[in-house]
């Protein structure tokens, strides 16, 4: 590690605000990049006009967001209204400051990375009730209802799943986890964590198919639909930044980080290119997926989160556990994470096809008497 | 304890983005679940039918692209026979082959939107309907062909159609039909099993057959709830007698069936079209309309303002949404006495309270998609 001040606490502040300028930057970029790919995808151009294949697009928007009058409904509550933009945005830049992206290149190298930044990401529930209720609006009411309950639920896999892995490395150190994925990224000994995790990350990102929350064919964009100019470029920025982390995270928990497959001693540039491109891996599965699948209905959701991710993910940590008191060779990990992995596609498979078992059907009519 | 709840009024619309237009949806809730549903329409009502009462009966024809501004060309058709019911005109050969193939060709284009439009109302955020756009933009750029326009196409007249296509027309409308299989096998293969859409609409929104008849649905709806009624079929009108074609009839009545008929009429309608461009005839493709029209000593006005006999006449075709007729009475003047259009739209969606209570918000909007309403014909 490199300091960048003698002084400790000014080179925490330098870190900090490198992080501060160059996330939104970024961001700005990735609405580029996601406007691009989901025009591919849609038999679109995506943006064209703004500067060489539209790249000064987000710029531009940026400019016209920030310019723009903030409309604040007359009924709605003030200081819940406006904070509620700053309860999501800061711990988003909060759990920044935990992820590592090369062995060089982080904020602070925590001990307990793994533990804070999950617990610091949770943190935006708050702000999207806060939201939902501030705003003095029917769907943001409903959109605030639906993603505290959504965001809430799948925090528990998502936990879970990351718990796996921290058991299988001993150590809540996103630092040390990855330096223990040189031979062998944890992907392969934990398949079906790795499943657990981008699912319910994409619950947590709101992503299609759980965009229920922010729905913009049911509730209009739920909790942020109140929201204008820059406070509503905040809001897309903490998705943007989430974005990035959960995939950040899931390619330094999953894929072996800056590590693998180049050893924990490669070249800065070389680890700066293993973190670009895996995490650029995920980020554009999650695009993919947004334009891809229909969007699950409430009670689905919470069926598919309440009884068959998590108790698969519980399954996961049972089956470390007695692999690691036992002393099992890794290759049975594989074995029984891959195989219970493939239980849970095949069970969703099958709820799915057969539709009104586990989802409840609406039974519309009968129950109102209105049958003719 | 119990906590104190109370029911919650949430109106959809009139501007929702899952409403289709200025339709709104007022639901009372409990929670996610819908307790009540009223449906309040004429947002978009224009006064068609009484405009018509003051315009000639070419004149009007204008009026019925605007109904259902997705599929002009069958509102045209369903008017013209409706008056040319009341005159007794022949419509030559090659028109009504014509009009079929405007017909079907428009309804593939309406289907499409229908099928894109309900995906995205299950979640799929924009990808089917782009995708549906594509094979729309051709069938537009056929009708443009056809009639220079592309939306309100204004292309049938009474006794035949405003003038025959170009000779570059039929090359391009083989082209297309050779691609089209291809484009449908895709959707299908994207659509039809997706785990996610029949977890979405399989038993939502179920409509028994009983309930459908009483309710007079018909289309899509009517067919999706197992009773296999289809104008073309049970009352033919211009070519139909003349193709060959099967009626597609679902089992259970819920919104996934409904949308897997639009898909499976997508198929026969393309069938439809190939047998209808190989059995196109030569010849007119307009009746001049005789003089007998033009009262006895007055100047031949312009043949806009013929005069029908006295009487009334009811022409109906499927359209995509279903029954399209228009009813007219004639007083023997230039204007018809009265101008009634039986919108399949209105009535489908008639039913959408008994459909919507006691599902979900969620469910609610799934539902209206799979009715496939155009408001302009709601509200007329």
């Amino acid at each position: 590690m490199f300091l960048l001040a003698d002084n400790v606490w000014l080179d925490a502040l330098l870190r900090m605000t490198i992080v501060a300028v160059l996330v939104p930057v970024g961001v700005i970029l990735l609405t580029w990049v996601e406007r691009k790919v989901i025009g591919r995808l849609q038999q679109r151009l995506g943006p064209m006009h703004v500067g060489p294949f539209g790249l000064l697009q987000g710029i531009a928007d940026t400019i016209k967001l920030m310019t723009k009058e903030d409309v604040r409904p007359d009924s709605a509550d003030r200081p819940t209204f406006e904070l509620a933009v700053f309860v999501i945005v800061v711990p988003v830049f909060m759990a920044a400051v935990a992820i590592p992206f090369t062995a060089d290149i982080f904020v602070r190298n925590m001990a307990l990375g793994l533990f804070y930044f999950l617990a610091v990401s949770s943190l935006g529930i708050v702000g999207f009730v806060m939201a939902g209720w501030g705003s003095d609006n029917k769907y943001a009411l409903l959109g605030g209802v639906r993603a505290g309950a959504q965001l809430i639920s799948y925090e528990i896999p998502l936990i879970l799943s990351a718990v796996a892995v921290a058991m299988l490395g001993q150590s809540l150190s996103l630092y040390t986890l990855v330096e223990l994925q040189d031979n062998t990224p944890f992907i392969a000994y934990q398949p079906l964590a790795f499943v657990i995790f981008i699912i319910a990350g994409l619950a947590e990102l709101y992503r299609q198919p759980f965009d229920i929350p922010v729905a913009e064919s049911e509730v209009v964009g739920g909790p942020t639909v109140e929201y204008s100019g820059i406070r509503w470029s905040m809001f897309q920025m903490a998705e943007f930044v989430s974005l990035v982390l959960i995939s950040a995270l899931a390619s330094l928990l999953f894929l072996g980080g800056w590590v693998w497959p180049f050893g924990a001693d490669n070249a800065t540039w070389l680890q700066v290119v293993l973190m670009v491109v895996k995490t650029s891996a995920f980020i554009l599965f999650f695009m993919w997926m947004r334009v891809s699948v229909p969007r699950l209905r409430i009670d689905q959701l919470m069926a598919l989160c309440w009884q068959i991710l998590l108790p698969f993910a519980f399954l996961q940590i049972i089956i470390n556990g007695l692999v690691l008191v036992y002393d099992w060779p890794s290759w049975t990990l594989t074995i029984l994470s891959g195989a219970a992995a493939i239980a849970m596609g095949a069970i969703i498979y099958r709820v799915a096809r057969r539709s009104g078992v586990l989802y409840q059907t609406s039974g519309a009519a009968e129950q109102v008497g209105l049958v003719l | 304890m119990t906590i104190k709840s109370e029911p919650f009024v949430v109106n959809v619309g009139p501007q929702h983005p899952s409403t289709h237009g200025v339709f709104r949806l007022r639901l009372t809730l409990d929670g996610e679940k819908i307790i009540d549903a009223d449906m309040i329409m004429g947002y978009l009502h224009r006064s068609m039918e009484k405009l018509a009462e003051e315009r000639t009966y070419t004149q009007n024809i204008p009026f019925t692209d605007r109904t259902d501004y997705l599929a002009a060309m069958t509102g045209n058709l369903a008017y013209v026979i409706a008056v040319e019911k009341l005159m007794n005109i022949e419509v030559p050969e090659r028109a009504q082959f014509l009009r079929t193939i405007m017909a079907e060709l428009q309804r593939i284009a309406s289907h499409s939107m229908a099928i894109g439009i309900f995906a995205n109302d299950c979640g799929a955020w924009q990808t089917p309907v782009m995708h549906m756009f594509r094979d729309r933009e051709k069938i537009l750029d056929l009708f443009e062909m056809a009639c220079g326009a592309r939306l309100t196409l204004n292309y049938m007249r009474i006794g035949g159609v405003s003038r025959d296509i170009p000779d570059e027309w039929m090359p391009q409308a083989h082209k297309l039909l050779k691609e089209l299989p291809k484009r449908f096998a895709e959707y299908e293969d994207l659509l039809l099993s997706n785990e996610i859409i029949i977890a979405r609409s399989r038993g939502v929104g179920v409509l028994t057959p009983e309930q459908a008849i009483a309710y007079s649905v018909s289309g899509p709806m009517l067919r999706g709830s197992g009773v296999a009624w289809d104008i073309r079929k049970a009352d033919p009108y211009a070519a139909y007698d003349k193709l060959d074609f099967e009626i597609a009839v679902g089992t259970n009545g819920d919104c996934y069936d409904r949308f897997v008929i639009r898909l499976a009429e997508l198929r026969q309608s393309l069938y439809m079209l190939e047998q209808a461009l190989d059995m196109m005839p030569s010849g007119p493709v307009h009746q001049r309309l005789g003089t007998s029209t033009v009262q006895p000593g007055t100047q031949p006005i312009a043949p806009l303002a013929f005069r029908p006999p006295v009487g009334e006449a009811y022409g109906r075709i499927e359209s995509p949404r279903g029954e399209l007729g228009y009813y007219i009475v004639s007083d023997g003047g230039p204007s018809p006495f009265r101008f009634h259009i039986r919108s399949p739209s209105f009535i489908n969606l008639t039913p959408l309270k008994l459909m919507a209570i006691g599902s979900t918000v969620a469910d609610a909007i799934v539902i209206l998609g799979s009715v496939d309403i155009v408001v302009g014909e709601v509200d007329r």
